[in-house]
């Protein structure tokens, strides 16, 4: 019984922290809010003897992606929200709300016959069945490193351009490459 | 009906799935369509994991949930440094504003 109010409070108060995180007007505290959600979702994750995908939600979704946030609404600055959206709120409330009925009647014949949770080793299956999805996982992850660090280079297209150009200085001769580059930075 | 863990969660699933969709179409904020996201692929991650117990399958759900949870960051990871640069490049970034600019 005191499992049942424990995963009843937690729910509650995670779908308020992810509907907060939607309403709040600063970036930041959709951020802050953003974490409380992946701590709630790693709670509810390990009450349902999901133990290792628990600690890597922690660790990753309350850590790693609140610390990205943080830097870039530091980078961006902490904008408030202007009023209005793209789409209407009513018309996105029926949409959403649609969506969730249909959701509700798909999972209808699981809320009525209820399940069985089960902790489950997930090592074996991760490293004995699922060994692609570990490598892709790798893959994956260098390629997110490798995409955010060429996408926050702060290069110059145009100092760029012209290390690979021959230019002609006004007193001397040609400049190539970096000496060209410097003279730019020189004017 | 009765209220088990197993059901709390479901209604979990739920309430996520659709806080996420509602904030994904009312966001004009590019960092906050990122947040509406990644609040939808929470809801989607806990629904990999129930599904996996519900079908007798615990660990297959599991690792896909893993599997979900890496590609969701590298997303928001590339999501956000692009919003970066967009912020960077045309000083805004309300998306209202961004579909209207040319060049």
């Amino acid at each position: 019984m005191a499992n049942l109010i424990v995963s009843m409070l937690l729910v509650v108060v995670a779908v308020i922290c992810a509907a907060r995180a939607i309403a709040a007007e600063r970036i930041l505290s959709s951020a802050i809010f953003l974490a409380a959600v992946s701590a709630l979702t790693a709670v509810l994750l390990y009450m349902q003897g999901a133990y290792q995908v628990a600690a890597i939600e922690l660790s990753v979704g309350a850590g790693l992606v609140t610390v990205l946030l943080v830097y870039a609404i530091s980078v961006t600055g902490d904008e408030i929200q202007e009023a209005g959206s793209i789409v209407p709120r009513t018309l996105a409330g029926i949409l959403a709300g649609v969506m969730v009925l249909g959701l509700v009647g798909l999972s209808l014949p699981l809320l009525v016959k209820g399940g069985v949770i089960v902790a489950a080793p997930l090592s074996g299956a991760l490293w004995g069945q699922r060994v692609l999805d570990v490598w892709i996982q790798m893959v994956l992850i260098f390629a997110g490193v490798l995409g955010m660090l060429g996408l926050l280079t702060e290069g110059k297209p145009e100092m760029l351009q012209s290390r690979s150009r021959v230019v002609r200085a006004p007193s001397a001769g040609t400049l190539t490459g970096s000496a060209a580059a410097r003279e730019e930075v020189r004017r | 009906m009765t209220l088990t863990p197993f059901n709390l969660m479901l209604m979990a699933v739920l309430g996520l799935l659709g806080v996420g969709f509602y904030g994904l179409l009312v966001t004009r904020n590019l960092i906050k369509v990122i947040v509406a996201l990644q609040i939808l692929v929470k809801g989607g991650m806990l629904a990999l994991v129930l599904g996996g117990q519900a079908g007798g399958q615990a660990t297959l759900g599991q690792s896909l949930a893993v599997t979900v949870i890496v590609a969701d960051t590298m997303v928001a990871v590339v999501g956000l440094a692009l919003a970066i640069q967009i912020r960077r490049r045309f000083g805004t970034l309300d998306l209202s504003a961004l579909s209207t600019l040319r060049g």
